[in-house]
C-alpha cells in the first residue's frame, strides 16, 4: 500500500454558531483546509464525510462545486469521522486517487442525548424508565472503575481543569477560560461521581482535512504529516458498552483495546513512541480509562500520573492539548476529525500556546461512542 | 400497592408472589436480559433470573432526561445501576429502599417490583436486607 499523508487541515470554530447550518461549517472548513493545502476543489478526487444530526455531506459539492467527484456519505455515529478518515486514505493507498477529503460536521441541540430506543434495536421500556442515557453509561463505568483501581474524584477534577487550561489557548475551543478544582469538584452533580463540569457538552463544528499521495505531497512541496495507520473496531463480546440493559458476567475485551493494538501494529510502533495523544474525553473518567485501554498506563497509575502532570502539555505524554471534547464540546460527526486536525498542528509545530516542545515525532488519536465503537489514528512527521 | 399498578411492560418479569426479571438462555447456555424480541428470540429459551445479586456498579441521575423518559412530574432523582447475578448476567436496574452513600462495590442485592409512576411499575433492586 502506498504512504498517504494529510497536506491540508480546516476548522469551523467548535461551540454554537447560530445561523450557519452544520454543513455550512463544514463547507467553511473545507475550504480552510484546501487553501492551508494549496489546492482547488477541482483538485480533490474524491470525497467522504457526514454528520450524525445535521444532514448528509454530499450536498456540499452545491457550494463546493460540481466537479463530478464521487462524494460518499458516512454514517457511523461517533465513528463518522473515522470512518471518513479511514476511507480516504483506503482510496489514496489503493492508487485509485491522488487527493482525499475527509470531513465531519455536526449541530446539536442544546442538553444531553436523547437516544430512541428503537434506534438501537432496543425496548420502548429501556427509555420510559431512564436508563438510556450516555452520562449515565460514563458514570457507572467510571464508579466501578474507581472503586477498583483506586482512583480518586480529584483526580476526575484534575483531568477537567487541565482541559480548560488548555482550551485558553485553542482558537477552535468552545470554552476558552480556566477553571480552577474547587469549582470543577463543586459544580453541580450530573451523575455521581461526575460533576457538570466534568461532562463535555453536544455541540456544533466542523473538521475538514486534505490527504494525499507521495507523488501529490513532492509535487505541491506540502508541509505535510504522514498516516502511519487508521484502525476503527466495533464491540467484542462480553464489553461494557453504552445502551447495555445486560452484560455479559464474562468480562471480554473492548473495542479501544481492539482498535488501539491494531494501529500500534499498523504504525509498527509502540505507546512508548508517542509523543502527544487525543484520548476521548466525554467526561474526565473516560480520559482516565482510555489511557489505560489504550496502553499508555496500567490501570490505577492514572492516580499518580495526574497529580505529577504528566499529561500537561509539557509532560512526558500530553493528553487532549486542545481541551478536547471537554472544552470543545462534542458534535459527533466532527469530533474525531478534531483530534487528528489537532495532532496535524502539533506535529506541524503550529499550537502556538499550546505547543507541545521537542517537535513532536508520533501523535496518537482516539475517538469512542455508541453503540460501542473505537477509532484510532496515528500520525507521523 | 403494588400489585394495582400496572407492569411498564409485558413480560419483563414473571407473575408470582416471589417475582423475577425473565432472561433468556441462549443455545450456547449465555443468559441475556431482556428476553430477545422478533427473530433474535430464535432459539432462546425463556429463564427465570436469580432474586438475588451483588452491586456491580451505580450513580444517581440528578437531572430530568428528555423524552422516551416518562417519569413522574416533578422530576426527583433516582438511583440505578448493575446488578450481577452469579453464574447468569449484569442486569441494568433501577435502585430503590437507600439512598447513595449506603451503596459499595459488591453488596447484596434483592429484586422487588417497584411504583414507577401513579399507574405503572417497574422492576428494582435494593440492598438486601440483614
Amino acid at each position: 500500500m502506498e504512504d498517504v499523508y494529510i497536506i491540508g487541515a480546516g476548522i469551523h470554530p467548535f461551540g454554537r454558531t447560530d445561523g450557519r447550518s452544520g454543513r455550512d461549517q463544514g463547507v467553511f472548513a473545507v475550504r480552510q483546509a484546501m487553501a492551508d493545502a494549496g489546492i482547488e476543489w477541482t483538485d480533490v478526487g474524491c470525497a467522504y464525510g457526514g454528520s450524525a444530526a445535521a444532514g448528509s455531506a454530499d450536498i456540499m459539492v452545491n457550494e463546493l462545486g460540481l466537479t463530478g467527484l464521487p462524494f460518499i456519505n458516512v454514517a457511523n455515529g461517533c465513528a463518522t469521522g473515522g470512518s471518513a478518515l479511514a476511507s480516504a486514505r483506503n482510496a489514496i493507498a489503493a492508487g485509485e486517487f491522488d487527493v482525499a477529503l475527509a470531513v465531519g460536521f455536526d449541530k446539536h441541540p442544546r442538553g444531553a442525548f436523547n437516544a430512541k430506543p428503537k434506534d438501537y434495536g432496543l425496548p420502548e421500556w429501556y427509555g420510559q424508565t431512564g436508563m438510556m442515557l450516555t452520562t449515565q453509561f460514563f458514570a457507572l463505568k467510571i464508579q466501578r472503575y474507581m472503586q477498583l483501581y483506586g482512583i480518586s474524584r480529584e483526580t476526575l477534577g484534575r483531568v477537567a481543569e487541565k482541559a480548560f487550561r488548555n482550551g485558553v489557548h485553542a482558537d477552535h475551543a468552545w470554552r476558552r477560560s480556566p477553571v480552577d478544582l474547587e469549582t470543577i469538584l463543586n459544580s453541580p452533580m450530573v451523575n455521581d461521581p461526575l460533576t457538570k463540569y466534568m461532562f463535555c457538552a453536544p455541540a456544533e463544528g466542523a473538521v475538514a482535512l486534505i490527504l494525499a499521495s507521495g507523488k501529490k505531497v513532492r509535487e505541491l512541496g506540502a508541509d505535510a504529516v504522514k498516516i502511519a495507520s487508521v484502525a476503527v473496531r466495533t464491540r467484542p463480546p462480553g464489553s461494557f458498552e453504552v445502551f447495555a440493559p445486560s452484560v455479559d458476567i464474562e468480562n471480554g475485551g473492548k473495542p479501544t483495546i481492539l482498535a488501539s493494538k491494531a494501529a500500534f501494529e499498523q504504525a509498527g510502533i509502540g505507546p512508548e513512541d508517542i509523543s502527544v495523544a487525543q484520548l476521548q474525553d466525554t467526561e474526565s473518567g473516560a480520559e482516565i480509562m482510555h489511557m489505560a485501554e489504550n496502553g499508555f498506563c496500567k490501570d490505577g497509575d492514572q492516580e499518580q500520573w495526574l497529580r505529577e502532570g504528566r499529561t500537561e502539555i509539557t509532560g512526558k505524554l500530553p493528553v487532549n492539548t486542545d481541551g478536547g471534547c471537554l472544552a470543545c464540546g462534542e458534535p459527533i460527526g466532527a469530533s474525531g476529525l478534531r483530534q487528528v486536525y489537532e495532532n496535524t498542528v502539533q506535529l506541524r509545530g503550529r499550537g502556538g500556546g499550546r505547543q507541545v516542545p521537542n517537535n513532536p515525532k508520533a501523535a496518537y488519536s482516539h475517538v469512542y461512542g455508541a453503540p460501542g465503537l473505537s477509532g484510532v489514528c496515528i500520525l507521523e512527521r | 400497592m403494588t400489585q394495582l399498578l400496572e407492569p411498564i411492560a409485558p413480560n419483563l418479569w414473571t407473575n408470582e408472589a416471589e417475582p423475577a426479571l425473565i432472561g433468556g438462555r441462549l443455545p450456547n447456555g449465555k443468559i441475556v436480559f431482556p428476553y430477545p424480541s422478533g427473530d433474535a428470540a430464535e432459539g432462546v429459551e425463556p429463564w427465570r433470573l436469580s432474586r438475588k445479586g451483588t452491586l456491580w456498579s451505580w450513580t444517581r441521575q440528578d437531572f430530568q432526561p428528555k423524552e422516551p423518559f416518562e417519569g413522574p412530574e416533578p422530576f426527583q432523582p433516582y438511583l440505578l445501576g448493575y446488578v450481577e447475578l452469579p453464574g447468569e448476567v449484569i442486569v441494568e436496574t433501577r435502585i430503590v429502599d437507600c439512598v447513595l452513600e449506603d451503596l459499595k462495590l459488591g453488596m447484596p442485592m434483592e429484586f422487588v417490583v417497584a411504583p414507577f409512576d401513579s399507574t405503572r411499575s417497574t422492576y428494582a433492586f435494593r440492598p438486601e436486607k440483614a
